[in-house]
């Protein structure tokens, strides 16, 4: 997964809370293989009608080409699919903009690349006010945690050790095989204090 | 002197291999757990070929997709290439599968705690948000998503921050035909959704302390629809004595010193927690919701609230909820017509959840259809032993296998567009049931109420003169 710094793209507003992971994509189609792309899938019941026709008056139907999105309360909720995140990515989207995220989600979206830019409820509200009458241009840069959208500069909030991820697109598995004897030192000493803490019945010899 | 601790920091502190310099810990994981779902981050491992580091620790299960009316996979392809995708992982790299026909499958939360592979004092994680239900015995459980899960697998370690600890004290007794389904839906109706995000939730008070075993799985099994990704229960009397004698708890000399280490797994007196929430027991009434998300939720002899008398930032939801499920303001909920029910899910799908259902459902009839899934085989057949099938099928239910059925609706098992389901799981979000399902969340003897009664009602006259 490749790092990134600043992002200029495409925003739009999905002013609503508790968009839950159900919603971002339902249940149904998790069993896609990640190959065959997800994008079509995101919040797939929302988006059309029970013909299965895009709703035109949907925020993300009127902008297919937008990769910022900016939404309401408690976004991601709920189920820890990835799927959420791959729908999310596979449509475009590189930036959720919420004064809250589900906390699974948020570190999904991280290990994905995707930003879970956290605002306050009133900076949200006044984004969301700015695309009410349509997307516009955003840039939002990682290092200062700025969001730039015309004349107006509002800044985000995201953990540290998020951030320095998403710059680096850095893969958590290299980073802990650097440790590697660390770990090895830990299992062994918790097998030695704590025996207790392996299960009786060995598990992986049971196999068929 | 040490500083007084909680019980999260104890179990954070006894799997901590090592902390960044940005706060984030890397975590020993005792007991990983995986299911058909997980099957991006085996794709994720293939990629790297990677191995998955310690087998013996990985245990899978097919529940997700399983199918509950016919085990046969002949007529439903794309549940057998998910059934095939997970069998073909678990051989190629050496791990316990229990399988369709195994006499051990079951839904993963279920399975854990029922074959004691959850055990006090372990870190225990899953691909699945409801893994806080493995904190009922005192673990660190918590659900992930792929990455993380291919993370697990490749080194059994995990990379966290620290939540905050909350407290959640509940104090009182219950009344009758009031369980712990109700005081979660109380909590987080109180709270919000994004109530406890954040925070590790730790719940204690003489109510919590009365519960069984079982009841503390569905209370921590719930912690996840207020925020939070951790639920947790000091081990007992009540935890030693559900865990000695479970196939994979330990034995013997190991026993003894799980013993040891087990008693001291509970937040020191002067403990301090980040939040501290207080819930009196006896005021908790049976409970159903009436929206889209858990926290929409009133006594069963409430009203729908309306959404001009609540404040700005809950009305929108309010209206969109009402919108989708159908529903009035201000009407009572009590009365609200329902078509079909179920009763099952990691949350509600154990004995004691079925032998609560079947205590109400005995001797009548129900006036609408349902399901009855049990949470495990083993625990399908206890019931069975139990004769709880029979009052199920005498009331006009279908008996069927175990696994997430109408939770999540992924094996087929759903609810039609626009109708009504009174239900025993966790998630009343818009479609998670089937696409425009309108669900309602309650317990097991309130969903069983509503099967007699063809609406939401009040279960506890349903109890008169019968053993709760
Ligand atoms: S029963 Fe529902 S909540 Fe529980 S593990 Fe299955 S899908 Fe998840």
């Amino acid at each position: 997964m490749p790092g990134w710094s600043e992002h200029v793209g495409t925003a739009v507003a999905l002013p609503r809370d508790n968009i839950d992971t159900d919603q971002l994509i339902p249940a149904r189609f998790m069993s896609t293989p990640r190959a065959q792309g997800y994008g079509n899938f995101l919040l797939h019941d929302l988006r059309r009608d029970a013909h299965d026709a895009l709703d035109e008056t949907f925020p993300l139907n009127t902008c297919p080409d937008a990769s910022i999105l900016v939404a309401g309360r408690n976004f991601g909720s709920g189920s820890s699919r990835e799927a959420a995140v791959y729908a999310l990515l596979d449509a475009g989207f590189r930036v959720v903009i919420a004064p809250s995220f589900g906390d699974i989600f948020a570190a999904n979206a991280v290990n994905n690349g995707l930003l879970p830019a956290q605002v306050t409820p009133e900076v949200a509200a006044d984004l969301a006010e700015l695309l009410a009458s349509g997307p516009r241009e955003m840039t939002v840069t990682l290092e200062s945690r700025e969001i730039l959208c015309g004349a107006t500069r509002v800044s985000f909030d995201v953990k540290d050790g998020w951030r320095t991820k998403l710059i680096n697109g850095w893969d958590d598995i290299d980073l802990t095989l650097d440790h590697a004897a660390r770990i090895a030192a830990f299992r062994d000493d918790r097998r030695s204090a704590a025996p207790w803490a392996w299960p009786r019945r060995p598990g992986a010899q049971y196999a068929r | 002197m040490t500083a007084p601790r909680t019980l999260l920091d104890k179990l954070w502190s006894a799997h901590e291999i090592l902390r960044r310099a940005d706060g984030t810990s890397l975590l020993w994981v005792d007991r990983h757990l995986v299911h058909e779902g997980s099957h991006h981050a085996f794709a994720k491992l293939a990629e790297r070929g990677s191995a998955v580091a310690e087998p013996g620790l990985t245990f899978a299960v097919a529940d997700h997709y399983a199918p509950t009316r016919a085990r046969g996979l002949a007529q439903l392809p794309q549940i057998a290439r998910m059934i095939s995708t997970l069998r073909d992982n678990a051989a190629r790299h050496g791990l316990r599968l229990f399988d369709l026909d195994d006499a051990e499958q079951g839904i993963v939360h279920v399975i854990g705690p029922e074959l004691g592979l959850t055990v006090p004092g372990l870190l225990i994680t899953c691909g699945d948000s409801h893994t806080s239900t493995h904190g009922a015995l005192g673990t660190l459980a918590f659900g992930i998503g792929a990455t993380e899960v291919a993370h697990v697998l490749a080194t059994q370690t995990i990379w966290q921050t620290k939540p905050a600890a909350m407290r959640i004290t509940i104090e009182g007794a219950l009344g009758p035909g009031v369980s712990a389904k109700d005081i979660a839906l109380n909590w987080i109706a109180r709270l919000g959704t994004g109530g406890a995000r954040g925070h590790a939730v730790e719940y204690s008070g003489s109510a919590v302390r009365a519960l069984s075993m079982e009841a503390r799985m569905t209370l921590c099994n719930l912690s996840i629809e207020g925020g939070a990704r951790f639920g947790m229960i000091a081990p007992d009397e009540v935890t030693l004595a559900y865990v000695e004698g479970r196939p994979f708890a330990p034995a013997g000399a190991d026993l003894e010193r799980a013993r040891d280490a087990w008693a001291e797994l509970r937040s020191d007196a002067d403990a301090a927690f980040d939040r501290e929430v207080a819930l009196d027991a006896a005021e908790i009434a049976p409970t159903a919701t009436w929206g889209t998300s858990p926290d929409q939720a009133v006594p069963v002899t409430g009203t729908i609230p309306d959404p001009d008398m609540l404040p700005a930032d809950k009305a929108e939801t309010a209206r969109a909820a009402l919108d989708y499920m159908g529903l009035r303001a201000g009407q009572p909920i009590a009365g609200t017509r329902v078509d079909q029910v179920f009763i099952g899910s990691c949350t509600n799908g154990r004995i004691e959840d079925l032998r609560a259902a079947a205590s109400v459902l005995a001797g009548r009839r129900a006036t609408v259809p349902g399901m009855v899934s049990p949470g495990s085989a083993q625990v399908k057949a206890q019931a069975e032993r139990e004769g709880l099938d029979r009052v199920f099928v005498q009331a006009g239910l279908d008996w069927v296998a175990s696994g997430c059925s109408m939770c999540v609706g992924m094996n087929g098992d759903v609810v039609a567009s626009g109708q009504r389901c009174a239900s025993s799981t966790n998630r009343n979000f818009r479609g998670r049931q089937g696409p425009g399902a309108r669900t309602h969340l309650m317990s097991p003897a309130m969903v069983a109420a509503a099967a007699v009664a063809g609406e939401i009602t009040d279960v506890r006259p349903f109890l008169a003169g019968r053993a709760a």
